[in-house]
């Protein structure tokens, strides 16, 4: 008894610090710590002193100055006249864009070939490996040169569409002619097709710092309100056949508010195509979709296709083959089996890899560059920040920026994941 | 022990980071060579030639300022830069002096930080189209595609210059001289604009020469110099005063192989002054009293440089125009050397 009252008691002494293990790990943890606000403070100092030895200041103000180069793609109206801001939006809506279709495409892609590639038919399952092999294991860059190349370098040039007299004389064809009904012209520069121009278009709406195009905004509210409503229409139609076992007839309705107001809503508003003609060196008119933008989509879709298809391989393998059997016992056909049991158990598996992909994806945008694609990548981190001389806010802002990029989709898709979660009730 | 060693070396490398660019002359001695910003390849300006060597117009003043420092114009090492990674480089100091057809501009010396030290050539922006595409002037271009090198002053004029003349046009933008000629000749675009020095010297590479012409359009001034960094200005001098000697040499017909002789016969205090022979010029630069011999003597005077890898009869074949020297009509006038 006497030994165990004799615990010890003596006070504290630094050496405890480092051998005793009840304050260790709190030694070490400080030290790391104050490690690393050193290197911290280091770099700061160090950027501080150099950006002053070279008489610079960090400041953002250059956002606002005239910009004073032209961007080939643009979505929202921008001319050399614009700011620097105005160049990096038009740049991030050029990465968003090829994003957006390219994340599309992959899924698509991917989940197609992924099936296929445990498809029973032989040749199809090994087509499909030869394809995933290939893409995976080539750099990105390559399929981007790649498709750029064969695109720009398999297409006639503009001049080849015209018609001399002396050709409609001697009744002889050029060399290339449009598609589509003469609505489409694909040239060595780029694909160039109609445009939607409205006769009656509701105008744009001055903010001051910024002008909305209302002839878009309205088309596209129109659409979210149809599509919202059909949803509460599928949702009461469910309910209505789960209470009284009869599914009520809805595929008319929903054709109907699907499509029925945007129509209206595009005829009113007077709904026309601008075809693209042959003028002086370009086609003018319509919308030219550059062979960059087409290239850099087409790589990276069949690119992030690859990891894709394996993901949902490894997803549908996931799920045990007794469920499939069990699912057949109840008398399910094997469609309603895919989507009703196995899909919705292997999306658990698939979701979380599959962010990382569309993350990747989106990220790997900025590789635009080596087709000339201005991108966030080439507008604030190549022209603007050449120009400016500003690499320090340039780099830190783009990197910023693709940071929330990245995060908001990231944000978006584990809301999905979380959605289709496996829920314990 | 070793952790004394590391926070050692990790203080020296501080000092060392923050002193480079202060003794630009101090660091290049110990170093041993120059290291010189260049072209990644324009030929007739600075490109390697098919045994690896650097040759052309600005490599060659790279070379005079190599032999004015160490008297051996071999003792250069040259780095090439793009368009868009040649300040960075200079200012980061990776590269001492940058010689690189880059354009005199305002903002470029004052917010940029850097000091253009001379102007070795006057340029301005050109167009060049294929022949068959039947234009005869740049305002012709109304709805061309053109392509254009990034991070240059040529990306801003283009768009000045069209809508000055309310035309437009579809910009492809690249990196470099050779991906603007691969999409050039390609036919991804209509017109290649940059220097019209630079026009002519692609032109010479191409297999097909004759069948491209460059617009009579100049849209722009483009002076075109060697670049040190803003705040040495004993540095800059040295780079400055080896340029004007060339030209002095010139101006005095003091060339490659007349230079001993000259030095010998002389009467002329300026160029004894000059190759050394009275005076304490070099000194003055903190160099050898014949390092502006010694660049003469490496490369030749301006002319010379000129003749041999831009001149008339060479394959980029341009005329001396705005770079004869002021006494013959030109713009190339160097202060007198006292």
């Amino acid at each position: 008894m006497a030994l165990a009252a004799d615990a010890p008691k003596d006070s504290f002494r630094l050496s405890m610090l480092v051998y005793d293990t009840r304050y260790r790990s709190y030694t070490i943890q400080i030290v790391v710590l104050v490690l690393f606000g050193m290197a911290l403070a280091w770099l700061l100092n160090n950027t501080a002193q150099n950006l002053a030895l070279r008489g610079k200041e960090f400041n953002f103000g250059f956002l606002w100055q005239r910009a004073g180069y032209d961007i080939g793609q643009q979505l929202i109206p921008y001319s050399n006249d614009s700011t620097h801001f105005r160049a990096l939006l038009v740049g991030l809506l050029n990465t968003l864009v090829v994003a957006f279709w390219g994340c599309i495409f992959a899924t698509v892609i991917g989940t197609i070939v992924g099936v296929l590639r445990l498809s029973k038919n032989w040749l199809v399952s090994r087509l499909m490996t030869v394809y995933v092999e290939m893409f995976r294991n080539v750099p990105l860059l390559l399929w981007i040169l790649l498709s750029y190349v064969i695109l720009s370098e398999t297409t006639p040039a503009p001049r080849d569409f015209r018609v001399t007299d002396e050709m409609a004389a001697a009744g002889t064809e050029p060399a290339a002619s449009m598609m589509f009904f003469d609505t489409v012209a694909v040239t060595n520069r780029g694909t160039n097709i109609p445009a939607p121009v409205f006769e009656r278009g509701l105008g744009t709406l001055d903010l001051g710092f910024m002008s909305l195009n209302l002839t878009f905004w309205a088309v596209a509210a129109v659409i979210v309100a149809s599509v919202f409503v059909n949803r509460r229409m599928v949702v009461g139609a469910r309910a209505q056949q789960e209470a009284t076992g009869i599914r009520p007839v809805i595929w008319w309705k929903s054709i109907l508010i699907l499509f029925g107001p945007v129509i209206a809503l595009l005829v009113a508003m007077g709904l026309d195509l601008e075809v693209p003609e042959l003028k002086g060196f370009n086609f003018q008119g319509g919308i030219l979709v550059a062979h960059s933008f087409t290239a850099l989509t087409i790589a990276l879709s069949l690119y992030t296709a690859a990891f894709v298809a394996e993901i949902v391989r490894a997803g549908i393998l996931a799920i045990s083959r007794g469920q499939t059997e069990a699912a057949f016992a109840l008398g399910l056909r094997p469609n309603r089996t895919m989507s009703l049991i196995i899909l919705p158990q292997a999306l658990r598996v698939i979701i979380p890899p599959l962010i990382s992909q569309y993350l990747n994806l989106t990220k790997n945008t900025s590789l635009g560059i080596a087709v000339s694609y201005l991108d966030l990548r080439g507008t604030l981190g190549g022209i603007t920040l050449n120009q400016t001389g500003r690499e320090l806010e340039s780099m830190l802002l783009m990197m910023m920026i693709y940071l929330s990029l990245s995060l908001i989709i990231s944000a978006v898709m584990n809301m999905y994941n979380r959605a289709v979660q496996l829920k314990a009730r | 022990m070793k952790k004394s060693v590391f926070f050692g070396a990790l203080a020296a490398t501080t000092l060392v980071a923050g002193l480079a660019g202060a003794a630009t002359l101090e660091d290049v001695k110990a170093r041993g060579e120059l290291i010189c910003g260049s072209n990644t390849g324009l030929t007739g300006f600075g490109a390697p030639d098919a045994s690896g060597n650097w040759t052309g117009f600005d490599v060659d003043l790279c070379r005079a300022v190599a032999a004015a420092i160490f008297g051996d114009a071999t003792k250069v090492k040259f780095v090439p830069t793009t368009g868009e990674t040649r300040f960075t480089a200079l200012q980061s100091g990776e590269v001492d002096l940058l010689v690189r057809n880059s354009t005199w501009t305002a903002s470029r010396d004052s917010e940029l930080a850097l000091d253009f030290v001379a102007v070795n050539y006057y340029d301005g922006q050109g167009f060049m189209v294929k022949k068959d595409l039947g234009v005869s002037s740049a305002k012709e271009l109304d709805g061309a595609t053109v392509c254009i090198q990034t991070g240059t002053t040529t990306e801003l004029n283009l768009a000045d210059f069209f809508k000055q003349n309310n035309i437009t046009y579809q910009p492809v933008t690249v990196n470099d001289d050779s991906e603007a000629q691969r999409q050039y000749l390609a036919g991804a675009c209509d017109a290649y604009t940059t220097d019209a020095s630079g026009l002519a010297a692609s032109r010479a590479t191409m297999p097909d020469a004759e069948n491209h012409i460059i617009l009579p359009e100049i849209i722009s001034k483009e002076p075109l110099g060697p670049v040190v960094r803003h705040g040495d200005n004993q540095w800059a001098d040295l780079v400055r005063w080896t340029f004007y000697a060339l030209l002095v040499a010139e101006e005095k017909g003091i060339t490659q192989a007349n230079v001993e002789e000259v030095l010998a016969s002389t009467a002329d205090e300026e160029v004894k002054r000059l190759l050394g022979a009275s005076g304490d010029m070099g000194a003055k630069f903190g160099l050898d009293n014949a390092a502006f011999k010694n660049a003469i003597k490496a490369v030749g005077n301006y002319g010379e440089i000129f003749a041999r890898n831009i001149g008339e009869g060479t394959s980029i074949n341009l005329a001396r125009g705005l770079n004869a020297l002021w006494t013959q009509g030109g713009l190339q006038y160097a202060p007198p050397f006292r």
